[in-house]
């Protein structure tokens, strides 16, 4: 699948990279003890700047989803799904990935699911499939 | 709680204008832009001389494309402007952000007539290249965005995966179901039958239409997504001291929501409320108005899930329980509780983008609207934008 790839920075670079080891990296609050997303220097819980990546459990459930059918670009595949995914490490932890491995028609909100990782470039974006 | 004394009562629209609205124009830009500019002075009573400011969201922010291909330099520069003061810019609470800008410029005396403007030229781009629209069409090269790296990877590629997203949680939640959102687009159509510069005047369509529409993201069908469209439309903001003695009836901007209250993320805000609760809880503190005080409601339609959580915010009916309120589509018609989108909305008049919301708003309270003319009243609500953006104004007419 062609997909656009993001600009890695000190700040980024361990969410879009840390995959190599199969690990997904959100960043997270010494002080508080909150992870927060995206990442940045400081903490937007609390604005401490003890901040640092955290492995995470890479673990998670399915928010919200859509299947998109819409070819946008001439060589994109569909349909595809795009899904927000709340990890379980944290309440309210979401972000935006792609479920992939499933038939779209199964997909459901509540949906439990674990992170695999796609390795593109320099970038090894985490993407969810359905726990086993 | 929020002054009630806020910037906006200091502030009245006097004046509107609208070019021809293409699919495509075979004016340019600018042409259209200069066409909505003269009819809004025309209708104000005013000169270029008197316009002293210049507002526009989002302005030239990205290499004059078809999203926004005027910015307010190039206005200036057309027009042979001398203002105080002027501003345009991507970042701010929406499509109504220029009003919002344009009305705090006025209330802090930096201006007495600010000339507020957007135009947009997508439906002619599309007519060279499809995929136009394209979020990642927004960036060259890799995506370093603050707004849209986050997403593009994914193949976030509209914004219509996350509009998506949110009506999937909503109906999840909720209920609500593809029959009670279709009452959105639906309704729509049937009001552009009655507006001749409607893209869809004399294209009537029904629900079993709208569900036997293609899926572009699901639940979100084609007739879920507005309609591209050539156009600039012009609103003229006045100090109200000055308004009074004006050609038409001031519609004072009563109050304003711009709150963003939740992460500005598309993704960890409310799903099912997003920034638009934001918005309409500060509307509702600056004023004694309440919903069933407004006669028409000019939602944000450029997805139709949009539309429903503006309803929800805004209070014509209670949280999640937008879908039941549209069912069958009686409450929301010309003659209903609250009439939405009387010109046909961006789903079915043309994706205008913001100012034809506030255009609308006004020909109904100046009683202009013609054939889709609302029974008399005074009060209307402009809204638009949707995830971390959201604006909204209460507008008043004097009688």
């Amino acid at each position: 699948m062609i997909r656009k790839l993001p600009l890695l920075n000190k700040d980024n670079a361990t969410f879009w990279q840390q995959g190599a080891f199969n690990n997904l990296m959100i960043h997270h609050c010494a002080s508080c003890q909150q992870y927060f997303h995206p990442p940045a220097p400081v903490c937007f819980h609390c604005l401490s700047e003890d901040v640092m990546p955290k492995k995470t459990s890479g673990k998670g459930t399915v928010a919200s989803f859509t299947i998109n059918h819409q070819k946008w670009q001439p060589d994109l595949e569909v349909p595809y799904i795009v899904a927000i995914i709340e990890l379980t490490d944290q309440k309210g932890l979401r972000f935006v990935s792609n479920i992939v491995e499933i038939n779209p028609d199964e997909v459901f909100i509540g949906m439990p699911v674990s992170v695999i990782f796609e390795e593109i470039d320099d970038i090894w974006l985490p993407l969810f499939k359905k726990e086993a | 709680m929020f002054n009630k004394k806020n910037a906006a009562k200091s502030v009245a629209i006097t004046g509107v204008g609208q070019s021809e609205v293409g699919r495509p124009s075979a004016k340019t830009a600018m042409q259209l832009t200069i066409d909505a500019c003269k009819q809004a002075l025309n209708d104000a009573g005013l000169s270029r001389d008197d316009i002293d400011g210049i507002a526009c969201w989002p302005g030239d922010n990205n290499n004059g494309d078809a999203f926004s291909p005027v910015g307010p330099s190039a206005l200036i520069s057309a027009l042979g402007l001398k203002v105080n003061w002027y501003g345009g810019g991507y970042e701010g609470p929406g499509p109504l952000a220029g009003i919002i800008n344009g009305a705090m410029a006025i209330d802090s005396g930096l201006c007495k007539h600010v000339l507020v403007f957007r135009t947009i030229t997508e439906a002619s781009k599309r007519q060279t290249d499809k995929t136009s629209s394209a979020l990642t069409n927004k960036t060259v090269g890799r995506d370093s965005s603050f707004s849209w790296q986050w997403y593009t990877p994914f193949n976030v590629l509209s914004g219509i995966n996350l509009m998506a997203m949110y009506a999937q949680r909503h109906f999840h939640e909720f209920g609500t179901t593809s029959e009670q959102l279709g009452q959105i687009p639906v309704t729509c159509r049937n009001n552009a039958q009655l507006n001749p510069n409607a893209v869809f005047n004399n294209k009537p369509m029904t629900l079993d239409d709208y569900l036997a529409s293609r899926y572009i993201s699901t639940p979100l069908r084609l007739l879920d997504c507005d309609v591209h469209c050539d156009a600039s439309t012009v609103i003229i903001l006045s100090r109200a001291d000055i308004a009074k003695d004006m050609p038409n009836k001031p519609i004072h901007i009563e109050s304003m929501g711009a709150a963003l209250h939740q992460s500005w993320s598309w993704d960890q805000i409310n799903l099912t409320g997003m920034a638009t609760i934001d918005a309409a809880n500060m509307m509702w503190q600056g004023t004694d108005l309440k919903p069933s005080d407004v006669g028409t409601a000019q939602l944000y339609d450029g997805f139709s899930i949009l539309t429903l959580i503006w309803m929800e915010s805004l209070g014509f009916c209670s949280l999640g329980e937008g879908g039941a309120f549209i069912e069958g589509g009686q409450r929301i018609a010309r003659d209903g509780i609250i009439p939405i989108n009387t010109n046909g909305g961006q789903l079915s008049a043309g994706r205008t983008h913001g100012l034809g919301y506030v255009h609308e708003a006004c020909t109904q309270l100046w009683g202009r609207a013609g054939a889709r003319q609302v029974k008399d009243h005074q009060v209307s609500i402009a809204a638009a934008g949707g995830g971390p953006l959201a604006g909204c104004l209460l507008l008043s007419r004097d009688i």
